[in-house]
C-alpha cells in the first residue's frame, strides 16, 4: 500500500523563558523542526508500508531548506521525500495549503492513503487535513488515534473524541490526521542515517505541479492577518508559605473568595 | 525576496520586525532591516513596524465573491442525543451580538435526530430562527453526510458570517465545508468583533501554542467562517418566552455516505471534558506513582472539574492519552488549572498558560511551573492534595 505522509517545518522551541515584562515565554533559537504531530504521520505511513508493502512518501511545501530536514524522515524509514518549493506558495492561508498539496499529491500519484498530523503547531489550525482531502475528493477522519484494519481500498479506525473514541469504516484513498497516541516514532538506524545523507529530494515548483498559481500563497488565501499582539497574562505569583497544613488553608481560602468555584 | 520588501528610507533600525518575526526571517543589516529567504509571508511583521516601513503587497485574491449577496450570521449548533452542547449556547450568545451588531438575524442550523426540545432551548438562548435537518441517518455526527447537507444550506442560505465550535467535530467539518466553498477559516477564535468602519468580522485568535494573537480578516470571500475555542464565549440568559422560527430546509440526505461510523465508546466518565471544565486538576510525575492519581480524581470531582496529565505520566501509561494536556496533547484555558507535581516543561505550558487561575504544587522551588502560577505551593504533591481534599469537601459540603 502506497502512503503520502504530509510534513511541516515549524519553529522549534528549546529552552523557557520568560519575558519579565511581559510573562510570556519567549522562544530562543528559532531552530526550525518537523512538526511533532507529523512525526507520528511519519511513524504511521513506514509502518504501514512495512505491513502492507509499497512506498511510503513525504510531502512537505515550505522554502528550500526544508530539504535538509525531510532527510530525518528517510533515516527512519520514508523512501521518498517531495518538497513544494515556489515562491508561488509563500503567504499560504490553510485554503492555499491545502490545495498546493492536493496538486503535489496528483502529481506523485497511486496512493492508497494520506497521513497528516492533527495540527501544526505554529499555525495551529488543524485545517489541512480536512481541507486537503476535500480538495483531493476523497473520505478524512481526523484525530485518528489507532488504526484497526487497513487494506486495498478500506480503512477501519479510532477517532479521538472529547469523552472517548469513535470506530470509523472509510474507503480508500483517504485522509487521515494523526494524534500522539497512535505510535512511539523509532528513532533513525544507522542504515536509515547513511541513506538519508544520499538521497536525493526531489523539488517541485508550481509549474511542476501543475498548480493555478492565483490559487496559491497569498493570492490564493482568503484570510488576512491583520494585526499581532504578545497575549499580556498578568501574573502576580504569590508563593504560599507556611506548613503544609497551613499552605492548603490559605490557598483553599484564596481561592474560595474568588468565586468562581462553583460547584455543579 | 518578492511579496514584502523594507521601505529603506522609512526604516529607522528600530528591530521591531525583528522582534516580532516568529520564523526568524529578518535581520538587522547596519541599521536597516533585511528579509531573509524563509520568510513565508506570513504578514506578522508588518503591523509590528511602528514605522510603516515594510511594504507588503497582497494584491488581487482569487475567488472573490460579491460580498453584497450574503447576508445574516449563522451559527452550527452541535448537539448530542437531541441535546445541545454548551459550545452551542455560547456560540449563540457570541452570534448575537454580531447579527445585532449588523442589524441582521441570527440562526441557527442543527443536523441530527429528533431535535424538537433542541429548537425550542436554542431560541430560548438567542436565536431568530433554528433551521433543523432531522432524520434517523443524521443520529451521530458524519463527517460526509453533515459537510453535504451543510454546503446546500449555505450555498441557498448565503450567510454573511458561519460560527462552529472548535470542537473536536467543529474543527473537522468546518475545514471540509470552507475547502468546498472556497472561503477563509479562522481557527479557534476567542474574539469576534463587527469592525464598526466597514462591517467586517475581526476574528482574533491565539496561535504558537498561545503565545502570539492575531487578527484575522476575510475582507472578499463569503461567509466569513470561523471556529470558536470553548469558554470563551458567554451564553445568554435563556429566555423560554422569546419568539423564533423553526424551519426545516429543504436538502437532499444522503442516503448512503461511504464514511460510516460504527461505533460510539465513552472511556472518560467525568461530569464535564477538558475542553468545557471551569477547573481542571492535573497530575504529574511528581505523583510518584501511577495509582496516585487517585487524588487527582478524588480533588476534580470535589469541584466538579475534570482530570489533566503531563505528558510523561501519559508516556509512562499512568494515563490515558485523552487526558494530556499540552502541545502534544490538548489545549485547556479553564478558571482554574492545579499543577500537582507538574514542572513545567515549555510543551506543558503552551498547553495551559492561558488558564485564568495556576496554581503549582512541586517540591522543586525552581520548577519552570512557578513562573506562570498564580499561587504557588513548594511541597509535596502527594501531602498537599489530600490536606486540600479535605480542606474543600469540608467547604463546599
Ligand atoms: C499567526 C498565524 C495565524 C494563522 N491563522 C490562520 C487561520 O486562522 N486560518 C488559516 O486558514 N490560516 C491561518 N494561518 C496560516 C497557516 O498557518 C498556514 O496556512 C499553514 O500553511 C497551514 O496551516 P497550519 O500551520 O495551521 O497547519 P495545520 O492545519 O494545523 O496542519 C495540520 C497538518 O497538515 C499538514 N501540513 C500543514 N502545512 C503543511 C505544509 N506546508 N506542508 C506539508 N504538510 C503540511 C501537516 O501534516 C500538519 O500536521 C495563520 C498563520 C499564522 C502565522
Ligand atoms: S520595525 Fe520597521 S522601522 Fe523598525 S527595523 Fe523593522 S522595518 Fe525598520
Ligand atoms: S512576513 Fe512573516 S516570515 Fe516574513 S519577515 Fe515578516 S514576520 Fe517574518
Amino acid at each position: 500500500m502506497n502512503v503520502i505522509v504530509c510534513v511541516k517545518q515549524v519553529p522549534g522551541t528549546n529552552e523557557v523563558k520568560m519575558n519579565k515584562e511581559t510573562n510570556t515565554i519567549i522562544r530562543e533559537g528559532a531552530e526550525a523542526i518537523i512538526n511533532p504531530f507529523d512525526t507520528y504521520a511519519v511513524e504511521e505511513g513506514v509502518r504501514i508500508k512495512e505491513q502492507t508493502g509499497g512506498k511510503a512518501t513525504v510531502i512537505s511545501m515550505g522554502i528550500p531548506s526544508v530539504a535538509e530536514l525531510l532527510r530525518q524522515t528517510i533515516a527512519v524509514g520514508i523512501d521518498e521525500a517531495v518538497l513544494l518549493s515556489d515562491r508561488a506558495f509563500a503567504g499560504s492561508d490553510s485554503l492555499a495549503t491545502s490545495y498546493a498539496l492536493s496538486k503535489g499529491i496528483n502529481k506523485i500519484g497511486d496512493f492508497d492513503l494520506v497521513i497528516c498530523g492533527k495540527q501544526a503547531m505554529d499555525g495551529d489550525t488543524a485545517q489541512v487535513g480536512p481541507g486537503l482531502a476535500e480538495k483531493l475528493g476523497i473520505p478524512h477522519t481526523t484525530y485518528v488515534r489507532k488504526i484497526e484494519e487497513i487494506r486495498k481500498g478500506y480503512i477501519r479506525c479510532q477517532r479521538m473524541t472529547e469523552d472517548g473514541y469513535e470506530v470509523i469504516e472509510m474507503p480508500l484513498p483517504a485522509v487521515i490526521t494523526v494524534v500522539k497516541e497512535i505510535n512511539e516514532p523509532r528513532l533513525p538506524s544507522l542504515k536509515g542515517m547513511m541513506k538519508a545523507k544520499k538521497a536525493e529530494i526531489r523539488i517541485m515548483t508550481a509549474d511542476d505541479i501543475g498548480a493555478d498559481k492565483d490559487l496559491c500563497g497569498l493570492k490564493g488565501s482568503p484570510t488576512q492577518v491583520v494585526e499581532t499582539f504578545v497575549p499580556v497574562h498578568d501574573v502576580n505569583s504569590e508563593m504560599i508559605e507556611g506548613t503544609p497544613g497551613e499552605q492548603v488553608k490559605r490557598l483553599a481560602e484564596k481561592l474560595l473568595s474568588m468565586k468562581f468555584m462553583t460547584v455543579k | 525576496m518578492s511579496g514584502i520588501r523594507i521601505i529603506e528610507e522609512s526604516c529607522i533600525g528600530c528591530r521591531l520586525c525583528v522582534k516580532a518575526c516568529p520564523f526568524g526571517a529578518i535581520r538587522m543589516d547596519g541599521r536597516k532591516a533585511v528579509i531573509l529567504d524563509n520568510c513565508t509571508l506570513c504578514g506578522i511583521c508588518v503591523p509590528a513596524c511602528k514605522f510603516n516601513a515594510i511594504d507588503y503587497e497582497k494584491g488581487p485574491v482569487s475567488n472573490a465573491v460579491d460580498i453584497t449577496k450574503y447576508s445574516g450570521v449563522w451559527i452550527f449548533a452541535e448537539q448530542k442525543n437531541g441535546v445541545p452542547e454548551p459550545i452551542s449556547y455560547e456560540l449563540l450568545g457570541a452570534g448575537r451580538k454580531l447579527a445585532d451588531d449588523r442589524k441582521t438575524r441570527l440562526t441557527a442550523v442543527v443536523i441530527g435526530d429528533k431535535l424538537s426540545d433542541a429548537c425550542e432551548k436554542l431560541i430560548a438562548y438567542g436565536a431568530d430562527e433554528v433551521m433543523a435537518v432531522e432524520d434517523g441517518s443524521l443520529a451521530v455526527y458524519n463527517d460526509e453526510s453533515y459537510s453535504d447537507i451543510f454546503v446546500q444550506m449555505i450555498r441557498k442560505g448565503r450567510p454573511e458570517i458561519l460560527l462552529m465550535g472548535a470542537t473536536t467535530y467543529g474543527r473537522s467539518l468546518a475545514p471540509r465545508i470552507a475547502s468546498r466553498i472556497n472561503t477563509g477559516l479562522t481557527a479557534d477564535c476567542t474574539r469576534l468583533e463587527i469592525d464598526p468602519a466597514d462591517g467586517k468580522l475581526l476574528q482574533t485568535r491565539p496561535a504558537f501554542g498561545g503565545n502570539l494573537m492575531a487578527t484575522i480578516i476575510c475582507p472578499n470571500h463569503r461567509p466569513q467562517m470561523a471556529t470558536v475555542r470553548h469558554k470563551v464565549m458567554k451564553p445568554l440568559e435563556p429566555d423560554y418566552s422569546r419568539k423564533g422560527l423553526v424551519t426545516r430546509p429543504e436538502v437532499s440526505i444522503p442516503r448512503e455516505t461511504s464514511v460510516k461510523v460504527r461505533e460510539v465508546v465513552k472511556t472518560i466518565f467525568e461530569m464535564v471534558s477538558l475542553a468545557e471544565a471551569d477547573v481542571i486538576v492535573s497530575g504529574g510525575r511528581g505523583l510518584g506513582a501511577p495509582e496516585n492519581f487517585k487524588l487527582i480524581n478524588e480533588l476534580a470531582e470535589v469541584l466538579g472539574g475534570a482530570v489533566g496529565a503531563s505528558r510523561a505520566t501519559v508516556d509512562a501509561g499512568w494515563i490515558e492519552y485523552n487526558h494530556q494536556v499540552g502541545q502534544t496533547g490538548q489545549t485547556v484555558g479553564p478558571h482554574v488549572y492545579f499543577a500537582c507535581g507538574i514542572s513545567g516543561a515549555v510543551q506543558h505550558l503552551a498547553g495551559m498558560s492561558s488558564s485564568d487561575i495556576i496554581v503549582a504544587i512541586n517540591k522543586n522551588p525552581d520548577a519552570p511551573i512557578f513562573k506562570v502560577a498564580t499561587f504557588g505551593i513548594v511541597g509535596d504533591a502527594m501531602e498537599i492534595l489530600p490536606l486540600l481534599i479535605k480542606e474543600f469537601k469540608a467547604a463546599l459540603g
